[in-house]
């Protein structure tokens, strides 16, 4: 294991010796942004296949062969499974105590880079406006990075790939209460409805309810960005989430959207308080193949990655 | 039915096919997205090649420079629908038969398939490395200035598929019939909860 913060008073060298330096994080993202490229998360690829043992349409039994066979080329050449390797997302939690703290913005942005490079990534960050692409998936906003500041001398790195396909359904709308939740859960069915074939079904949809807009769509990210199997504790958000699966489900969207027996990979609800005029939702989706990786540092300095099963993190 | 199609695809071959037909394609395939379309049908640029019979994958692929030239990493489908502004013209002025995306497209590219004799075809979405492999070749890049994933990559493939045929040339429509089936599931379900 990576030994992070942990003797840096003796310079030089990056490793479990020397103790990790900036430059032993950037390598360590480097390696799981690589890995998220050819390999889905443990929870997507679990439910991925009992969606393809419960799958009875043999056309759509068909695509989640395919998609198999794709994921096992990936797998033997480390090569992208899809090729829209997206824009890159940095969701940071960060102890106050947290000891590379300070130089972490630049942690992840020298990261998104060089895995850009060495992985490679598309060059998918294109200039507001000129509409040039910067080509090195650097720009303003470009990994985006979330901040989130806790106790303690931990940090918890999760790094999410949007794709263009996932990203360009996301929906959000400012309700008033009266219009009420039966109402936000008809804009997700007909949101995924009428444009979740574009976005690589089956789909782990991402609900976010909360008092404006950008709550809303940042939850619904949150959401996205949950374990595939796990249920919020709250019984109102379980119970909308599992509505939700049902009724999605029964629109039978099957894999690639072309038709089979379900539709979702996984419905996650996550909400914050809302304003007595306000009621805000957005759906955010993610793709059969949704590239989530999770990093952890402990306070002692051990790094673990807990997306991926089987990842060396030294 | 299944076919294994040689390209350029003639009009003949493509008036065969059906909605829900499976295809493999060997022989020359380009990229071509939002801005390569735009270039084409609105900035009136043409490639310098034809593209007679050739077909035209919505994709933006990975690719390596290597020594003799460029080697496809990663090279899944886009989605079809943001090209269906410029479809129906693009198919009238290069004669291409046969277009590869995925999901599904809109009623003028639906109209044009059936008026000039194309079909549009999907590939599935998220097999970029599958889609890698059955491309053997990279043969030219055109409109390299549009960067990477929007550039015009002529490919050399073999057994290019498995492709499902959504818009045939005698105006059966795949996706557009899977759309009303899934608002009927949801219907249905609405309204027996």
């Amino acid at each position: 294991m990576d030994k992070i913060g942990g003797r840096r008073d003796k310079p030089g060298g990056v490793g479990k010796e020397a103790g990790m330096t900036a430059g032993g994080l950037v390598l360590l993202l480097e390696k799981l942004i690589g890995r998220m490229a050819a390999c889905p998360s443990d929870d997507v690829l679990s439910r991925l296949e009992e969606m393809q043992k419960q799958e009875t349409e043999e056309n759509a039994a068909a695509i989640y062969g395919c998609m198999f066979k794709n994921l096992e080329i990936s797998r033997s050449t480390g090569r992208p499974f899809c090729q829209d390797t997206g824009i890159l997302h940095f969701y940071v939690k960060a102890g106050a105590s947290f000891g590379l703290l300070g130089g972490l913005n630049e942690i992840l942005v020298n990261a998104a880079q060089s895995a850009s490079a060495s992985v490679p990534l598309r060059p998918n960050a294109i200039m507001p406006f000129t509409d040039k692409n910067t080509g090195n998936n650097i720009g303003p906003c470009s990994p985006y990075i979330h901040w989130e500041i806790t106790d303690g001398d931990a940090a918890e790195i999760t790094v999410y790939m949007a794709g263009g396909g996932s990203s360009l359904p996301g929906f959000a709308r400012v309700l008033t209460p009266s219009q009420g939740y039966g109402a936000i859960e008809d804009l997700v069915a007909d949101t995924v409805r009428t444009a979740g074939v574009n976005s690589c079904p089956p789909l782990i949809v991402g609900v976010g309810i909360g008092p404006s807009m950008d709550i809303a769509a940042e939850l619904s990210k949150k959401a996205l960005l949950r374990d595939c199997g796990s249920k919020n504790p709250e019984a109102n958000a379980r119970a909308m989430e599992e509505r939700l699966f049902e009724r999605l489900n029964n629109m039978k969207l099957g894999p690639g959207g072309t038709g089979g027996s379900e539709s979702v990979l996984a419905v996650n609800v996550e909400a914050a308080v809302h304003h007595p005029a306000t009621l805000a939702m957005a759906v955010s989706f993610g793709c059969w193949a949704t590239r989530k990786g999770i990093l952890v540092i402990d306070g002692d300095g051990t790094a673990k990655v807990l997306s991926h099963s089987g990842f060396n993190a030294d | 039915m299944e076919y294994h199609l040689k390209t350029p695809i003639t009009r003949e071959e493509v008036l065969k096919l059906r909605s829900g037909d499976t295809v493999y394609i060997s022989g020359t395939v380009i990229t071509l997205r939002d801005d390569g379309h735009k270039r084409y049908t609105e900035e009136k640029e043409r490639p310098g090649i034809s593209l007679e019979g050739i077909p035209v994958y919505h994709c933006g692929p990975i690719m390596k420079r290597t020594a003799g030239g460029y080697e496809a990493l990663s090279a899944g489908p886009t989605t079809s629908m943001r090209m269906e502004k410029y479809e129906a013209d693009f198919i009238r002025r290069s004669g291409t038969t046969f277009i590869i995306g995925k999901g599904g497209m809109g009623p003028k590219t639906q109209e044009a398939c059936v008026r000039y004799g194309a079909v549009h075809g999907i590939f599935p979405g998220g097999c970029a490395a599958v889609a890698a492999s059955c491309i053997k070749e990279t043969q030219q890049v055109i409109w390299e200035d549009l960067g990477m994933p929007e550039a015009m990559w002529v490919l050399r493939v073999e057994e290019f598929g498995p492709v499902l045929v959504n818009i045939d040339a005698c105006g059966g429509d795949y996706m557009s019939a899977k759309m009303k089936e899934y608002k009927e599931n949801d219907a249905k379900a609405q309204g027996k909860g």
